[in-house]
């Protein structure tokens, strides 16, 4: 356990040298200019857009943040050759990679909880402006405490892409692992159609290989809740519950295949 | 380095300023141009910001509705892609509430307010049913077009009887469903109508609800100077004129309307309109004054 902590505090020290939390002043920057311009550009629906944008740029820097350095938290250390240096210490082939996975995905936590808090400070600034009769129109509250419910859904689904990020990373170039990693966030968006392939083709080898494909690939659209929280519509906590479980399967599912491929290979 | 940097950054920006003043291009015209016209590509092009999309193309809706209203009443291509955009709008972000209330107002007003086109509104509204069956207000702004737009008092009724079974529907509805029913063509259900839509908290819809009680108003007025008119008529052979009723003291000033543009009266009837340079123009289909 050590020896996961050790490592994982050294790649979020890393990722703060190579100046991620940049990111959290361009959210900050965006989400400001935007409450100002909105304002003027969207007939009264400037507290629906910021909710949206701010939920939105929460995903998009998560998931650049996932992706550019998830596939280097492997590679990087095999070019530098300080893969040999690691490896001779008391650390397991096992340990390195989930010591790995867990300090980016402590990197991305401290990243959307800032972004979280800027994005609160931004509405309750819009709410403390606006007037009640305004306010009375809202679909859901300002500071609706429900869009954490989107937030922390955004996070399992960076969980899940660091992931996949880090399988990659195991076995392949940066650059091949980033066009995977994007390629299955593209088809984890895509994948409830699979889902219903039967009722689009004949074949039923063709029907059944996409049903297998729906269970294989990352169904990555479940995590987004964004459009119903921030319309107040009601997400139970069943459905988080029962998806969050999902992701972290299938984050268990994906380090277990790195470590094996890990494991496996010969850097001599 | 930097002194040389921001030098070069303020030719450049200058230069674009000077092409801009000599070769000016036809911004207006590109604007009209819509690339992506089915909201279910799109919704799966844009994955999981569909949302935002919906934000990107509401705010092209009310820049295009504003901008065409804006523009010159020959324009070409004026309020064409305002349903497409709503339509985009609505199918990115299927509870876009407001997006579904817009169109109904501005979709059905004629031109050349608006396109004139309640069918699209009624469309753009049925889709919102499809969405949130329990809103009223839809079935309600349904209902509101049939009656102010299309003139269509039995299917109006039907409309508001439907809003007023929704829950937590207000209880007006059905009095007005079925005061619509016995005399649709009145004047004083309207004025209840814009009264109810003036309460809303999107100050666009008040806005629009108090131009119409305006317009309401102007028509009062209008009935009451054509009463006058009718019993104060020019000797024969004499055209209707203000100045004759001003001569004649029937008149003490010449008519305005609520918005202070002076009444236009026509010489052959004696008929009292509104000014087309009354920022009330164009009127409403005038509902039956009162008995």
């Amino acid at each position: 356990m050590r020896a996961i902590r050790v490592v994982a505090v050294n790649v979020f020290r890393e990722s703060v040298r190579d100046r991620v939390p940049y990111n959290l002043v361009m959210f900050a920057v965006l989400l400001i200019g935007s409450s100002y311009l909105i304002g003027q550009l969207t007939a009264g629906q400037d507290v629906k857009i910021i909710k949206d944008l701010g939920l939105a740029a929460t995903s998009v820097f998560g998931l650049f943040i996932s992706i550019f350095i998830g596939i280097g938290l492997v590679s990087k250390e095999v070019e530098r050759r300080s893969i040999y240096a690691l490896l001779s210490k008391p650390v397991s082939r096992a340990q390195f990679i989930v010591g790995k996975y867990a300090g980016l995905v402590l990197t991305l936590a401290v990243n959307v909880s800032v972004m979280a808090v800027a994005l609160y400070v931004i509405l309750a600034y819009m709410v403390w402006t606006e007037p009640p009769t305004i306010r009375a129109g809202w679909d859901a509250p300002g500071m609706d405490p429900a869009l954490l419910k989107a937030v922390f859904l955004i996070f399992i689904e960076l969980m899940l892409v660091t992931a996949i990020a880090l399988f990659f990373s195991t076995f392949s170039t940066p650059i091949l692992s980033a066009a995977l990693t994007f390629g299955f966030y593209i088809v984890g968006h895509f994948n409830a159609d699979l889902k219903n392939f039967e009722k689009v083709v004949s074949s039923r080898a063709a029907a059944q290989l996409a049903r297998g494909a729906y269970h294989v690939l990352p169904d990555l659209s479940a995590f987004d809740v964004k459009t119903q929280v921030v319309h107040g519509l009601p997400v139970t906590l069943g459905y988080m519950g029962s998806t969050a479980a999902y992701g972290l399967a299938y984050v268990a599912a994906l380090l277990l295949v790195s470590t094996f491929i890990f494991s496996r290979r010969d850097f001599k | 380095m930097v002194v040389l940097a921001l030098v070069a950054f303020a030719v450049a920006i200058s230069l674009q300023m000077a092409r801009d003043r000599w070769y000016p291009r036809d911004d207006i015209e590109r604007e009209q141009i819509l690339y992506v016209r089915s909201g279910a590509a799109l919704k799966r092009m844009t994955l999981s910001f569909d949302a935002l999309a919906a934000d990107v193309y509401w705010i092209r809706a009310i820049q295009n509705y504003g901008g065409d209203r804006l523009s010159g009443s020959k324009a070409k291509t004026k309020y064409q892609l305002l349903f497409p955009l709503l339509d985009l709008t609505t199918t990115l972000d299927p509870y876009f509430n407001i997006a579904y209330r817009f169109g109904a107002i501005f979709l059905s007003e004629a031109y050349p307010g608006g396109p004139g086109r309640p069918d699209q509104s009624v469309a753009l509204l049925q889709k919102a049913i499809e969405v949130m069956p329990q809103k009223w207000q839809y079935y309600h702004d349904i209902g509101f077009v049939y009656y102010w737009r299309m003139r269509d008092y039995p299917t109006a009724a039907t409309w508001f009887q439907r809003a007023g079974a929704q829950p937590n529907a207000p209880n007006w509805l059905q009095p007005l469903a079925a005061s619509m029913l016995v005399r649709g063509n009145d004047r004083a259900a309207a004025r209840f109508l814009w009264q109810q839509i003036a309460k809303s908290e999107e100050p666009w819809l008040r806005r629009s609800a108090e131009r119409s009680l305006l317009q309401l108003q102007a028509l009062d007025l209008i009935d009451q100077f054509e009463a006058v008119i009718k019993r104060f008529p020019p000797a024969a052979g004499e055209q209707y004129t203000w100045d004759d009723f001003l001569r004649r003291r029937v008149l003490i000033r010449q008519p305005v309307d609520p918005l202070g543009a002076p009444y236009v009266i026509d010489p052959a009837t004696g008929r009292v309109t509104v000014s087309e340079q009354s920022p009330l123009f164009p009127m409403p289909g005038e509902p039956r004054r009162l008995q």
